[in-house]
C-alpha cells in the first residue's frame, strides 16, 4: 500500500499582476486568494485542499479604482469598506449591499471580486451589480475580455472564468438615478441572505435594471419585470409628471419580480417564503427609488 | 441565639475592601481576552506534541460489521489508530450515568457518534487519517420522533427501554378541581434544539507523565467529576489522572459532558507522547451536548377573577441517543412546570426520551427554560380568555414566601415575585414613533433596509421565571477551597486555591474579592484550578459563587482564626479581644494597629482549607413527585418590547428590561454580564437559535447558519438588580446565571404575540411564523 504523500499546499506569492496571470497559467489549478473570507472557511473544514494558493492580496495595484467616462472601475482588491466609505455615492446599491456584508472584519478584507469568484448565489455583491448592468474584466496570458455580468455566472457556485484566468477589475457604471438594495435574513446584521433585491434607475434612458439574489441557482436578473416597469412607466407618463406610481403598477413590477425567482427549500428559508419576500421587497424598493425619483429629479440618488 | 451572635461576629470582622465584595474590580482576564491574547485551550502548546482526531459516524443509526484501519496508519505521520478494544478501562462513561461509549462498539446511535481515534504529527495528517479508516456499517431506520420513542411503538434505542426518565408530581386533586374552574386555557407549545454556542471549541492537551499516569489540560466545567470518568475508563486510579482547567471560551452546560477528555489521554498513554486536540467548529456542533428541544401541554383552570385553580401539564423532552443528564433535567423541567405560581391543584408529566438525535443534555437553565416558556405563554393565552392584564395576572397568582412548591416543599427565602413585577410594569415604556430617515438599525431588518416603517407593528409582553439554584434531590454537594497568607516584599500576600472552574462567568475575581473583604489583603492570586485540591463542584446549577465563595469565606474564617491566636499569643491578649483589619491586628474600636501582619508572620505561611456543604435536601419520590428537593430559588422577570415587519416576518427587539433577586451583587459588573448574556441566549431562542436536525443530521452546524444574536440583536437592557439577602447563603447571594434565560424567551414570544395576535406555539419563532398570510405554507411545523 503505497503511503499518502505528506500534506501541504503550494503557495505563490507574484510581485506584480503581471507575474499572477502569468503564474496562474502555468499553474491552473492554483486558487486565487484576497481577503481569504470564503477560501479559509473551506481550507478550514476541509471542504477544499487547493494544490496550489496564488496569493493576491499584497498587490497594491488591485486595491485601486478609477472613474471615467461615468464608469467606476474596481480592481480586484476592492474591498467591500472600501466602496462603503469612498464610493457610496457613484455606487449606491453596491454601497448599500456592502454594508450588509459580515462584519466589519470581513467587510475589511472581503473583495467585490472575491464574491464575483465564488459565484454563490447568495452573493451580497452580485444583485447590484446585475441591476447596474456591470461588466467584468478577466485577464490571462491570452489576454483581456470583458464579460457582461449577467452572463458571468453559469451554475450554483460556478462562473465562466477559465483556468488560466484571473478577475482583473470589474466595471461599473456610476449611478445615472436612485438606486436601492434590500436583503432579508433572519438576523439583523452578520447573516448571510435568505434573499435580497437590488433595483437601479438609469434615468436618462428611463430604464430600470434589477438584481435577485438566493432565489435561483445563480443571481439573476428579473428582465419581464424591467421590461414591465420601463414600458408601464413610459405608457402611462410617469417620467414626465413624476406622480406617485399606481398601486397596479408596484404590484404589476413586484409579481413579475417574485415570478422571475426560482428558489429552493433550504436552512435559510422555504422556498415560498423567498417568493413572498421578494414580492414584498420589490414593492417597496420600488416606491423608495420612484419617491426619490420624484422629490430630487434626476440627479437623486 | 447563639447563631445569632456568632453571625454578628462573622460580619463584625469583615472589611470594606475598595477591591472586595460587592464591588466590581477590573477582572484579571478581561484585557487578555479583549486583546485575543488569553490563552484558551486550543492555544495548548507542547514540544513534540502530536494531532488527535476523532473519527465519527456518518449515520444515525447503525450496525458496525468491521473497522479497518490499516490504510490509516499507513499514512506517514500517523502514530497510532485505535478503536474500542483499545480503551483500557471501562468502555462506557457518563456524567450521571455510564452508557455513552468511549469509542462505538457494535453499533452506533446518532450522527458523529465517535468510532474511532487516531494520532498524527500534523492536524492536516490526522484529518487525512480519518477520511482512510474504513468502517463497514449496516444502516438501520433511525428513530427520530420523540412521540414515537415514547409511546413505545418503535424499537428500542436503549436496552432499558426508550423512557430515560418519568416524573410524576401530584399536588392536591386536579379532577375535582376541575369542576371548580370557570375558565380553563389549553396549549401545546414546542421549543427547538438551542446550542449553547459557545466560542471556544473543544480542546485539550494530554501529557503522559512518563510512569503510566496522564496530565489532562482541558477545558471544562466540572474538572474532578471529569476525572473520574477519565479514570474509569483509563483503568487508572484517579490519582495518577489530574487535571488542569485550561482557558475556557464559554461553557452554558455543554461542558458538563467530556469531549476530548478520554481521547486525547488514550492516544498520549498509547503513544508515550503528548497529544493535543481540538474540535473544529462543525465537530463542536456533535461534540457537545444541545438544549432538548421540547412538546410541552398546558392546561390551566382559573376562575373568573384570574386564581388559579389547576395546573396539568405534560412534558416530553427528547434526550437524544444517549442519557447524559436527561435525567435531571427532565425533573428540573417538571419542578417549575407549574411556574412561579400559587396553584393548590397541579399534575405534572415529565418525560425525557430517547431517539437517534444527537444527545441533550445540560444548558443554562436546565430543563426549567422549556416549562418557563410554556406556561408564560399559556399565563398570556389565560390573560387573553379572561380579558385580563397578563401583569395583573400574574401578580395576583404569584407564588409567595410558605406557598407550597407542586413538590409539597415550602417555598423560603426571598420571594419578590411581585417587586419584579411591579417593577417593570412602572417602567415608561420606549417611544414608538418612527422618526423620517431612522437609522435602519432601529428597524426590523437593520441594515439589509427591508423596511422604512412599512408593515411595522409594536408589541409589548412580560414573563416571570423561577429556577432552584444549586444541585437538588438529595444531593450532598460540595465546594473546597484553600487560603494561605504569608509576607512578600514586606507586605502580607494572599493566595486562594481552589477547583472552581471560570468559564467567563468571573468566580476568579469573586474568590480574590471574598478574601480581600475577608482578611483585609489587597494583594491577592488565584491559583489556577487543577484536582490536586478537593473538588469545587460544577460551574453549572448557578451554584458556583454560592458553594465556592462559601468555601473561600470559611477558609478566611480559618485563616483568621490562627493569625489572630498567634497575635493573641505574641500580644498576650484574649484572642476574643482582637480583630485583622487591613491596617493590622486591632481591638475593635482603637484606632492604632497592635501589630503589622507582615511582623506577625516573618516568613512563615498561614493557611486553611474549607469544605462548604449547602443544606441537606432529598429526591422526591417517584409515587407523587413529593419532597423538599431544594436548597434555594431564584427569580427574575422581563418586559420586552419588539417592533414585527408583519410583511416579512422580521424582528427588532425595541428593549429588554429586566429585574432580578441576586440576593447581594458579589461583583455587580459580573453579575450584569450575566443577566446581559443570559438574556440575549434568551432572545436567540425566541428569535433565532435552532440546530436544525433533520433524520438525525445537524443541518446547519457553523456560526453562519446557527445564528445566534449579534450586538445589533441585543436591544439595551435596563437591568435592575434587587438584592434581598438569601439567608442561607454566604453574603446573602443568590445564584444568578440561569434565572436570565428563563424569562426572557416567553418576554420576547408574549410581546410577539401581542403586536401580531398570533398563536405562536414554537420556538424559536421564525419569519414565516410571523406572516399572517403564509401560514401553514412552506414552513415545517414540529
Amino acid at each position: 500500500m503505497a503511503a499518502v504523500e505528506k500534506p501541504g499546499v503550494d503557495y505563490l506569492r507574484p510581485r506584480t499582476w503581471q507575474d499572477a496571470v502569468a503564474l496562474k497559467t502555468e499553474n491552473p489549478a492554483a486558487v486565487p486568494i484576497n481577503g481569504g473570507t470564503d477560501l479559509m472557511v473551506d481550507l478550514n473544514f476541509a471542504r477544499s485542499r487547493p494544490p496550489t494558493l496564488l496569493d493576491l492580496s499584497h498587490l497594491d495595484e488591485l486595491r485601486r479604482w478609477e472613474k471615467s467616462n461615468g464608469t467606476v472601475e474596481l480592481g480586484a482588491g476592492v474591498t467591500y469598506t472600501d466602496v462603503l466609505e469612498h464610493l457610496g455615492s457613484d455606487l449606491p446599491a453596491l454601497a448599500l449591499a456592502s454594508r450588509t456584508v459580515g462584519s466589519p472584519q470581513i467587510r475589511n478584507r472581503g473583495t467585490i471580486a472575491g464574491n464575483l469568484a465564488t459565484a454563490s448565489p447568495a452573493g451580497d455583491a452580485h444583485p447590484p451589480l446585475l441591476a447596474t448592468g456591470a461588466t467584468v474584466r478577466v485577464e490571462s496570458m491570452r489576454g483581456i475580455r470583458d464579460v457582461p455580468i449577467g452572463r458571468f455566472f453559469t451554475g450554483p457556485k460556478r462562473n465562466v472564468l477559465e483556468p488560466d484566468e484571473l478577475i482583473r477589475s470589474v466595471l461599473v457604471p456610476s449611478a445615472r438615478g436612485p438606486q436601492q438594495f434590500s436583503k432579508v435574513g433572519t438576523r439583523n446584521a452578520m447573516v448571510i441572505a435568505v434573499v435580497s433585491f437590488a433595483l437601479a434607475f438609469d434615468v436618462p434612458s428611463r430604464h430600470v435594471g434589477t438584481g435577485i439574489g438566493s432565489a435561483a441557482p445563480t443571481p439573476i436578473e428579473a428582465a419581464d419585470a424591467a421590461a414591465y416597469l420601463d414600458r408601464e412607466l413610459a405608457r402611462e407618463g410617469y417620467w414626465e409628471d413624476h406622480r406617485e406610481l399606481s398601486a397596479g403598477v408596484v404590484d404589476g413590477f413586484a409579481d413579475r419580480v417574485a415570478a422571475a425567482s426560482r428558489p429552493i427549500d433550504d436552512v435559510r428559508g422555504p422556498a415560498g417564503y423567498r417568493v413572498h419576500a421578494l414580492r414584498v421587497m420589490a414593492r417597496r424598493t420600488l416606491r423608495w427609488a420612484w419617491s426619490a425619483l420624484a422629490t430630487d429629479g434626476i440627479h437623486a440618488h | 441565639m447563639r447563631a445569632r451572635q456568632q453571625l454578628d461576629t462573622k460580619v463584625r470582622d469583615r472589611t470594606t475592601h475598595v477591591r472586595g465584595v460587592g464591588t466590581s474590580p477590573p477582572r484579571p482576564d478581561a484585557p487578555l481576552k479583549v486583546l485575543g491574547r488569553f490563552a484558551y485551550a486550543s492555544d495548548l502548546e507542547i514540544d513534540g506534541m502530536l494531532w488527535g482526531a476523532t473519527v465519527r459516524s456518518p449515520h444515525p443509526r447503525a450496525r458496525i460489521s468491521g473497522i479497518d484501519i490499516s490504510q490509516a496508519l499507513a499514512i506517514r505521520g500517523v502514530a497510532t489508530v485505535l478503536t474500542a478494544e483499545d480503551v483500557p478501562g471501562h468502555r462506557f462513561y457518563g456524567i450521571k450515568v455510564a452508557d455513552q461509549p468511549v469509542l462505538a462498539t457494535h453499533e452506533v446511535r446518532y450522527v458523529g457518534e465517535p468510532v474511532a481515534i487516531v494520532a498524527a504529527d500534523h492536524p492536516e495528517t490526522a484529518r487525512r487519517a480519518i477520511e482512510a479508516v474504513r468502517v463497514d456499517y449496516e444502516v438501520r431506520a433511525p428513530m427520530t420522533d420523540p412521540e414515537e420513542a415514547l409511546s413505545g411503538a418503535g424499537d428500542l434505542i436503549d436496552p432499558g427501554g426508550n423512557v430515560a426518565r418519568h416524573v410524576r408530581i401530584r399536588h392536591g386533586d386536579v379532577s375535582s378541581a376541575r369542576s371548580r374552574a370557570e375558565v380553563v386555557v389549553r396549549g401545546e407549545y414546542a421549543s427547538g434544539v438551542q446550542d449553547p454556542a459557545f466560542l471556544g471549541p473543544e480542546a485539550g492537551l494530554a501529557v503522559p507523565d512518563g510512569s503510566g499516569g496522564v496530565d489532562l489540560y482541558v477545558a471544562a466545567q466540572w474538572i474532578h467529576d471529569d476525572r473520574r470518568q477519565v479514570a474509569a475508563a483509563l483503568g487508572l486510579d484517579p490519582s495518577r489522572v489530574r487535571l488542569t482547567l485550561s482557558g475556557v471560551g464559554g461553557a452554558f452546560g455543554g461542558r458538563e459532558d467530556l469531549s476530548v477528555h478520554i481521547h486525547a489521554c488514550m492516544l498520549a498513554l498509547r503513544i508515550g507522547r503528548p497529544v493535543k486536540m481540538t474540535y473544529n467548529r462543525e465537530e463542536s456542533f456533535v461534540g457537545h451536548v444541545h438544549r432538548h428541544p421540547s412538546r410541552i401541554r398546558v392546561e390551566l383552570g382559573a376562575r373568573r377573577d384570574g386564581t388559579l385553580v389547576y395546573s396539568k401539564v405534560r412534558l416530553l423532552l427528547d434526550g437524544g441517543a444517549y442519557t447524559s443528564t436527561s435525567r435531571i433535567v427532565i425533573a428540573n423541567a417538571s419542578y417549575f412546570a407549574a411556574g412561579a405560581y400559587k396553584v393548590d391543584h397541579v399534575e405534572i408529566d415529565g418525560y425525557a426520551v430517547y431517539t437517534n438525535n444527537p444527545p441533550r443534555g445540560a444548558m443554562r437553565g436546565f430543563g426549567a427554560v422549556q416549562a418557563c416558556y410554556a406556561i408564560e405563554s399559556a399565563m398570556d393565552s389565560l390573560a387573553g380568555e379572561l380579558d385580563m392584564d397578563p401583569v395583573e395576572l400574574r401578580i395576583c397568582n404569584a407564588i409567595q414566601e410558605g406557598d407550597l412548591l407542586p413538590t409539597g416543599q415550602g417555598v423560603d427565602g426571598p420571594t419578590p415575585t411581585r417587586e419584579l413585577l411591579e417593577h417593570l410594569r412602572r417602567l415608561p415604556l420606549p417611544s414608538d414613533r418612527l422618526v423620517a430617515g431612522e437609522d435602519l438599525r432601529r428597524l426590523p431588518g437593520g441594515v439589509g433596509n427591508t423596511t422604512h416603517g412599512e408593515a411595522v407593528v409594536r408589541g409589548v409582553g412580560y414573563a416571570l421565571g423561577m429556577k432552584a439554584i444549586g444541585f437538588s434531590g438529595g444531593v450532598d454537594d460540595i465546594s473546597t477551597a484553600r487560603v494561605s497568607v504569608s509576607v512578600a516584599g514586606g507586605r502580607p500576600v494572599a493566595e486562594v486555591y481552589s477547583a472552581a472552574s471560570e468559564c467567563g462567568q468571573g468566580i476568579v475575581a469573586v474568590q480574590a474579592q471574598i478574601v480581600r473583604t475577608e482578611l483585609g489583603i489587597d494583594s491577592v492570586t488565584v491559583r489556577p484550578a487543577d484536582t490536586d485540591i478537593g473538588d469545587a463542584g460544577s460551574s453549572a446549577a448557578s451554584r458556583q459563587t454560592w458553594m465556592t465563595g462559601g468555601a473561600v469565606e470559611g477558609a478566611c474564617h480559618g485563616v483568621r482564626e490562627l493569625i489572630l491566636e498567634r497575635a493573641a499569643r505574641r500580644l498576650g491578649r484574649s484572642q476574643g479581644d482582637l480583630v485583622l483589619t487591613p491596617r493590622g491586628i486591632m481591638t475593635p474600636g482603637e484606632g492604632e494597629a497592635l501589630l503589622h501582619l507582615a511582623d506577625l508572620l516573618c516568613h512563615d505561611t498561614i493557611e486553611h482549607t474549607f469544605v462548604y456543604h449547602h443544606r441537606p435536601t432529598e429526591p422526591i419520590d417517584d409515587v407523587r413527585g413529593q419532597g423538599d428537593a431544594h436548597i434555594a430559588f431564584a427569580y427574575a422577570a422581563h418586559r420586552a418590547v419588539v417592533d414585527v415587519d408583519t410583511e416579512l416576518g422580521l424582528v427588532r427587539v425595541v428593549e429588554l428590561a429586566t429585574a432580578q433577586d441576586v440576593g447581594k451583587a458579589m461583583n455587580p459588573q459580573a453579575v450584569e454580564g450575566q443577566i446581559e448574556g443570559g438574556s440575549a441566549q434568551g432572545l436567540g431562542l425566541a428569535l433565532l437559535e435552532e440546530v436544525q436536525v433533520e433524520d438525525g443530521f445537524v443541518k446547519n452546524a457553523s456560526f453562519t447558519d446557527y445564528l445566534i444574536p449579534t450586538i445589533l440583536d441585543m436591544p439595551p437592557m435596563d437591568v435592575r438588580l434587587f438584592e434581598f439577602p438569601h439567608p442561607d447563603s454566604p453574603y446573602g447571594l443568590n445564584g444568578v446565571g440561569e434565572p436570565p434565560t428563563l424569562s426572557s424567551t416567553p418576554a420576547i414570544v408574549n410581546a410577539l404575540r401581542d403586536a401580531t395576535g398570533l398563536d405562536l406555539p414554537r420556538v424559536p419563532v421564525r419569519p414565516t411564523d410571523l406572516i399572517a398570510s403564509l401560514h401553514g405554507d412552506g414552513s415545517p411545523g414540529g
